[in-house]
């Protein structure tokens, strides 16, 4: 028999002045194949039509769905009701500003994370169309691809300890677009200037190491070997930097 | 009311529209770019498969280049295409690739040596030239002659849109995500802006600029069965056909995708099929290359479409309580490939089905994918009707693709044609001066806050406005979809004139404070329905068949009374679309011929009729 699921579900519209924050409970029929998508569209269509969420491409490639499932981040997109108990409490991600419901603005906070991390390959060539692409061996193309997977959904960042406690922590995302740059042959910046943006506190430095990222990243990115890596390479450019100084 | 001045407004900032923004940027002007999401979730970022340039640099690409390219559009296009356009794409497309190398797309590339690929389920062998190595390899893909569409596994989309973005970071563009146009700012000659809606606040704002472009990609979802996501509802040509002087360009021209997964249509790559994955049928048996014994699975999407619907129509599809589907098979291709090449294929699978594509079958169905249709501009991307408005992208009708848009030439026409509108625009913009006049940007504000308050009020009706979608979803998928014919598609005209009607009498349920989203949906809904009616009665007036619209009642293509290409404007009050005509294409450089896939029945220029039907 089809189960009978029961929702909670964070509510508030910031541009209410008559709302306030609160849970709203909705029941719904369990069908087959029934996701997190299908159950909101069906509860905003059927029973509140101001209930506010964010969908996109609804197949877990563009990252707009991440909301706190249970208590844990994940895409609401690909998560099934059948994974889940009949009583499924969903909360907005922490962190990012709230827009109203289960709708967050990661677009403001991602945006920041770019200007930081200068997320754009730095070079002092100019592009000449008229000649050949510069090569590049597939197996280093394949690498930069496996990091660029990110989808900056926002799970890693919601699930980081340090991110949570202090608002300028660049979390996990950020270290990864770092990893890819220095990965990247085209880009010419230096460890010296990578470690001027994460060999800090807020950066590489800032992780304690509890990996919740690596654990929701949905697209399931190495982001544990990546924060190793960083931190080996930052520590060595620390210890040049400080001999440097002395000498 | 806030009020943003710049240069160039792009609405829409996925690839089409970053790209645009970009040459603004870089000739030294102000460029905003207004997304109802983040502008990486834009949907380009969907796009798996590739993008295609002859490059010619992998052995199977061999002799590759722009005039191959363009003989392969056109023909995909079934002679739809606006020839002088395909041309200045196919000869800009290989530096767009570079250019994108440049900026940092992780292409995949040239492994010198021996390597097997499979095509029609069998094994072969290619060596990989060593000079070449390094250099940006392709993959095979529908209706091409050469393997030439370039890819990073099958994210191509995705690391397009995020090296896009990374330069439109690098460049200081601005981007205001959450923001949506719901009018255009003009006086019936000159476009000025537009009046937008806040997606966090739900509060009016107005840009003001000396150029508008329209990038907000196609409207799948006014089909009930898309690959597209819910965001594709048609912002874009909304806003242009509510203009009353704008036209959209071949609006019955809706591509259907071969590979959509069943019951979610979500897109599984033609890369699938590219890389030598076969279509099954209920008897696990291959049926394409019975129909189509030259191209088999690789022939182009409508004729794929076609013929799949055709064997499922012969009782041949396996059963499912969600319709007849098909197989796609794609475990010959192995672990190793299905891992780097086909990653999102084997996600999707996993997460959507439930299945593990390297043992098992994926179920799949054509599902509407591409919007040829879209506002029409000339070559320059400058559209029809308005002074200072553009457009680029899936969301305008260039017109490269005809009735019929080849695999890969989709990523392709966003970075290519951004390039080549924005150069345009950056032309246009030296020494151009526009007066804002206060009359007319008061008059456009004033009748969308008269809109949100007649919704919210209730005064027009308490229509429910996802009942009203529902349905206009409900009509297209049934009588205007892959097949057509006279019968049907008149039904579908006159129900969607009774669901305009009903659109017009929508009020919400809700209060609609903030960024509300049924009012987000109310204030699109008659737009949607002009959309769906557009397509519906463009449908019905072309009795012909060409790319993928085929009409039962007319299986023939004819060259002599319809190569052309349909104008379709919307005038106030209306409840159709005025259709006018103009010829397909004024440069003839590849005259009308076979295809060499498809059914190849031709009513020539001449009135001759030549070739049969094969089914």
């Amino acid at each position: 028999m089809a189960r009978r699921l029961k929702f909670n579900i964070f509510r508030y519209n910031p541009q209410d002045p008559d709302s306030s924050p609160h849970t709203d409970t909705f029941f719904l029929e369990e069908t087959e194949s029934m996701s997190l998508f299908i159950a909101l569209n069906q509860i905003r269509e059927e029973q509140d039509s101001s209930l506010q969420f964010d969908f996109c491409c609804r197949a877990g490639i563009c990252g707009a769905c991440a909301i706190m499932i249970n208590g844990k981040p994940g895409l609401a997109c690909h998560t099934l009701t059948d994974e889940l108990p009949e009583e499924i409490t969903l909360m907005p991600l922490p962190i990012f500003k709230l827009i109203g419901d289960l709708s967050v603005d990661t677009g403001t906070w991602f945006r920041a994370m770019y200007e930081k991390v200068e997320s754009w390959v730095h070079t002092d060539e100019t592009f000449d169309p008229n000649t050949d692409e510069g090569r590049m061996d597939n197996a280093l193309a394949e690498e930069i691809y496996e990091l660029e997977r990110c989808i900056e959904c926002g799970c890693c960042v919601a699930a980081c300890g340090t991110a949570n406690m202090r608002e300028d922590f660049v979390g996990a995302v950020a270290m990864n677009r770092i990893a890819r740059f220095m990965m990247d042959p085209r880009d010419e910046r230096t460890d010296k200037e990578y470690f001027e943006i994460i060999g800090t506190d807020e950066g590489i430095f800032g992780c304690m190491g509890l990996l919740g990222c690596e654990d929701v990243c949905p697209k399931h990115l190495p982001l544990q070997d990546q924060l190793g890596i960083l931190r080996r390479k930052m520590g060595w450019s620390a210890v040049k930097q400080l001999f440097r100084f002395k000498s | 009311m806030e009020t943003i001045f710049t240069d160039v407004l792009c609405i829409g900032a996925g690839l089409a529209g970053e790209r645009v923004a970009i040459e603004a940027a870089s000739a030294g002007f102000d460029a905003i770019c207004l997304s109802i999401v983040p502008a990486r979730r834009s949907h380009s970022s969907a796009a798996q498969g590739g993008m295609q340039a002859a490059l010619g640099h992998c052995a199977m690409g061999d002799g590759d280049c722009p005039d191959v390219h363009f003989v392969d559009t056109v023909k995909g296009s079934d002679w739809g295409a606006d020839q002088e356009v395909v041309r200045l794409f196919v000869d800009r497309a290989p530096e767009a690739v570079r250019e994108m190398a440049f900026w940092g797309i992780p292409w995949n590339r040239v492994v010198p040596g021996k390597s097997t690929y499979f095509k029609g389920g069998k094994e072969f062998e290619k060596v990989e030239a060593s000079e070449k190595e390094g250099f940006i390899t392709a993959r095979d893909f529908g209706g091409t002659a050469k393997w030439r569409t370039c890819y990073t596994s099958d994210g191509t989309g995705h690391t397009l849109l995020y090296t896009m973005d990374n330069k439109v970071v690098q460049l200081g563009v601005t981007v205001h995500d959450r923001v949506e146009a719901i009018a255009l700012i003009h006086d019936g000659e000159i476009c000025t802006g537009a009046v937008a809606r806040c997606l966090k606040t739900g509060d009016l704002r107005v840009y003001l600029a000396k150029a508008t472009v329209i990038a907000t990609g196609g409207y799948g979802r006014i089909y009930r069965e898309t690959t597209n996501a819910v965001i594709n509802d048609g912002g874009g040509a909304i806003i242009a056909l509510d203009t009353g002087v704008v036209p959209l360009g071949n609006p019955e021209a809706q591509q259907f995708h071969p590979t959509g997964i069943v019951p979610t249509n979500i897109l599984v790559t033609e890369g699938c099929r590219g890389d030598g994955g076969t279509l099954l049928d209920v008897n696990e048996e291959r049926f394409m290359h019975e129909y189509e014994p030259e191209k088999a699975e690789l022939a182009s999407r409508d004729v794929v479409s076609r013929w799949m619907t055709h064997h499922i129509r012969q009782g041949l599809g396996v059963k499912s309580p969600y319709g007849d589907y098909l197989w796609l098979d794609i475990r010959h291709l192995g672990e190793h490939h299905i891992k780097t090449k086909l990653r999102e294929v084997e996600e999707i699978c996993n997460n959507f089905l439930g299945i593990d594509p390297i043992t098992q079958l994926i179920p799949v169905r054509p599902a509407q994918h591409y919007t040829m249709a879209g506002v029409r501009t000339n070559k320059d991307g400058a559209a029809y009707g308005l002074t200072g408005l553009f457009s680029a992208g899936e969301a305008a009708c260039w017109d490269m693709h005809g009735l019929n848009r080849l695999g890969g030439n989709s990523l392709a026409e966003t970075v290519v044609a951004g390039k080549i509108v924005g150069e345009k625009i950056v032309e246009f913009l030296q020494g151009y001066e526009v007066q804002y006049n206060t009359g007319v940007i008061r008059s456009a504000v004033t009748k969308q806050e008269e809109r949100i308050k007649r919704l919210i009020s209730g005064e027009n009706g308490d229509e429910n406005v996802y009942d009203i979608r529902n349905h206009m979803q409900d009509e297209l998928m049934e009588r205007v979809g892959i097949f057509r014919n006279g019968t049907d598609l008149q039904k579908a005209v006159d129900n969607l004139q009774e669901i305009y009607a009903r659109a017009q009498k929508v009020g919400l349920r809700s209060n609609g404070a903030g960024a509300n989203p049924e009012l987000g949906l109310a204030l699109k809904i008659q737009g949607m329905v002009k959309l769906a009616l557009c397509t519906a009665y463009g449908a019905l007036q072309r009795t012909e068949s060409r790319g993928c619209h085929a009409r039962e009642d007319y299986e023939a293509r004819n060259d002599r009374d319809w190569w052309n290409r349909t104008l379709a404007t919307w005038k106030e009050g209306d409840d159709l679309p005025t259709l006018n005509y103009e010829p397909a294409t004024e440069t003839v450089e590849l005259p009308p011929g076979e295809r060499g896939y498809g059914v190849c029945k031709i009513i020539t220029c001449d009135g001759e009729v030549i070739g049969e039907d094969k089914s």
